[in-house]
């Protein structure tokens, strides 16, 4: 058993329902998450990924598998039996307990004494920012201010696992990016194993070491968040993650060509015949049409994102490409510019499909 | 301008609006209550009603006694015992019901919220029928040659039927079967409300099934209970037809001695005291109640 691994959850399954209207939630998922890192499960609404926070919370039991915490069976144990902490995505603060009384309910229930209670609940506000709110109710303070509270909660037991279930998702956009900064702040001061579930995958790229896209109930591809940008592993991992154009091209050795009849040079890495290529945005440039190995495009449409800009790009046989360009002066292009495009070959993917 | 005009008028005559409101008010609930007091300060009538000379006699007669012979002043050990009762009989009550309720409300409350519909209902019907066949009713199924004594008979957990009726056991029965409605109605609008999320939430940070009833959803749900609570104890304190037709003649409460004074005791000044001291003690149990609820949400 590796003494580094924090939660290990083998072959998870969970169905709902029984016999042919069955619903598999999980479908055999495995994946071993290390001490102290933040580990974000991603994907969209339904994949399963809050079944699989809830399993290892202990809110459900996997109808099969098992889950491990520091090499520890818990796949059948109680919640209040599991160090292990919820942030929950609607908070679930205690209305009638005051700030402190909510930050210190956990340590209260596991018997501690008073005085260590008090402590550590002052401690845990003054770590969130919240010293001077202790004696509040929860209904007195901010969206932003109760998801601390929310974080302090779970974080005064200090549990071997925190789980954080879309805590964000209801903040708007500022507090948004403020609460991303502080959550990654808090989680090195306090070297807790963070799982956060999202399915913003801006916020799983910013904030995580690794990285887990599900997908109707599958695991599809665990990472860092550069692995997983720029080497996704299928067209669902590609596309959930950033922006990305798929293009439908003929491999012969090394040479791709395109519908359109033109031809890049790619890293085939030893595939051949019909594939389909992954480019992001960012890796497409804008040159003049006489440029060498420029492949002939129109603009199609541009669309001005403030630092940036976006052109849809019409290639000759009438399929699409978008290309994200810095909004200089150099990069504007009007509707109708012939112009040529130029792909770096060594950024393409090539995907299964 | 239209706005103002209109403000205008009906701030000049809107006392003289609600004047037919007021007066109905006054003359439909003030009036009754001030001929009782009144009739609590006077001297019972020579068969029945009063007589208009002014006496403490009823309010004393509530807790004490005099000797005819030598005059000598002891506590009503009859009436103390009827109050007792009372009390005892309603307390109970409010606990049988909060007991049954609570679980009961829960039940419904976790409902999808079609078959919620279907059980709300279920749980008024007795409502909608007469108070008197209910207790009747009661009372078939508790008396010796009854449903449940027969029963128990049957099953061989008794031998001889056990006597319920007509002892304080039937009318605590009877109570709270008619109260429980009370119970559960405001017990489910507190647990409709409530946050099933934070259940899991006390369950997360170590509370057991325990901890979470006592530290989470009793102290969230309380306006329900204490307003349920209410709703039973102050109906059962001046309960009439229940421990008339189960408690018999001799287990006596207050609604009863009070229709006594009216009827055969033919004192009139000491049943409208005894209504006097029942009006109060609902008014403090109502006071404690809005206490209670306003502490418990001091923002709206």
């Amino acid at each position: 058993m590796n003494q580094d691994i924090a939660v290990s959850a083998s072959r998870i399954v969970k169905t709902y329902g029984a016999g042919t209207s069955a619903v598999r939630a999980l479908d055999d998922v495995s994946i071993d998450i290390e001490k102290g890192e933040f580990f974000t499960l991603l994907g969209p609404s339904g994949c399963g990924k809050t079944t699989l926070l809830r399993c290892i919370a202990g809110f459900e039991t996997p109808t099969s598998g098992t889950i491990l915490l520091s090499g520890r069976d818990i796949t059948f144990t109680p919640p209040n039996e599991r160090p292990i902490n919820t942030v929950f995505q609607s908070y679930a603060l205690f209305p009638h307990l005051t700030v402190a009384q909510n930050v210190g309910f956990g340590l209260q229930m596991l018997g501690r004494p008073k005085s260590e209670v008090a402590e550590a609940a002052a401690r845990v506000l003054a770590l969130v920012r919240l010293d001077g709110f202790a004696n509040r109710l929860p209904q007195q303070l901010s969206g932003g201010q109760q998801q601390r509270v929310a974080l302090a909660r779970a974080l005064a037991p200090q549990p071997e696992v925190l789980l954080l279930d879309e805590p964000l998702s209801a903040l708007d956009l500022k507090l948004r990016k403020e609460m991303q900064s502080e959550l990654k702040r808090l989680q090195t001061e306090t070297g807790i194993t963070f799982i956060f579930v999202t399915h913003d995958q801006e916020e799983a790229l910013t904030m995580s070491n690794r990285i887990g896209v599900m997908s109707a109930g599958k695991l599809l591809q665990v990472g860092t968040p550069r692995d997983i940008y720029d080497r996704p592993v299928n067209r669902f991992v590609a596309d959930f993650i950033g922006e990305t154009n798929f293009v439908r091209a003929t491999l012969a050795g090394d040479q791709a060509t395109l519908g359109s009849g033109d031809t890049i040079v790619v890293d085939a890495k030893g595939a051949s015949g019909s594939v389909t290529l992954a480019v992001r945005p960012e890796q497409i440039r804008i040159a003049p049409r006489d440029r060498p190995g420029a492949i002939h495009a129109t603009v199609a449409e541009s669309t001005y994102f403030g630092t940036d800009m976006h052109y849809q790009l019409a290639l000759s046989d009438g399929t699409f490409l978008i290309a994200r360009l810095q909004a200089n002066a150099a990069n504007v292009y009007g509707n109708g510019d012939e112009v040529g495009v130029l792909i770096d070959g060594t950024a393409l993917q090539l995907l299964a499909e | 301008m239209r706005g103002s005009v209109h403000r205008r008028s009906s701030g000049a005559n809107g006392w003289l609006l609600s004047l037919p409101a007021l007066l109905l008010l006054l003359v439909a609930a003030s009036g009754p209550l001030v001929i009782v007091a009144i009739y609590s300060f006077l001297e019972p009538g020579d068969y029945s009603g009063v007589r208009w000379i002014f006496s403490g006699d009823a309010w004393f007669r509530i807790l004490f006694e005099r000797d005819i012979f030598d005059q000598t002043v002891s506590l009503a050990d009859a009436n103390l015992s009827i109050f007792w009762r009372s009390v005892k009989l309603s307390l109970a009550t409010t606990l049988v019901t909060f007991a049954l309720g609570l679980p009961t409300a829960w039940f419904i409350a976790t409902r999808p919220a079609r078959s919620r519909a279907i059980w709300l209902f279920l749980i008024t019907i007795p409502f909608w029928t007469n108070l008197l066949i209910r207790t009747f009713a009661i009372m078939e199924v508790i008396r010796n040659q009854g449903l449940l004594n027969t029963a128990l008979i049957k099953i061989g957990l008794i031998t001889d039927p056990i006597q319920i009726l007509y002892t304080d056991t039937a009318v605590l029965i009877g109570m709270a079967y008619v109260y429980l409605p009370l119970m559960v109605l405001p017990l489910f609008a507190a647990i409709d409300r409530f946050d099933f999320n934070l259940i899991e939430a006390g369950y997360d940070l170590y509370a057991s099934r325990m901890q979470i009833l006592r530290r989470v959803i009793l102290p969230i749900i309380r306006p329900g209970i204490v307003a349920g609570c209410i709703l039973v104890f102050v109906p059962s304190l001046g309960a009439y037809v229940t421990p008339r037709v189960l408690g018999g003649g001799k287990n006596m409460m207050i609604g009863n001695f009070i229709e006594l004074q009216f009827g055969q005791g033919q004192n009139w000044p000491l049943g409208a005291a005894l209504s006097m001291v029942l009006l109060i003690v609902v008014l403090g149990a109502l006071l404690i109640y809005t206490r209670v609820a306003s502490k418990e949400d001091p923002h709206g």
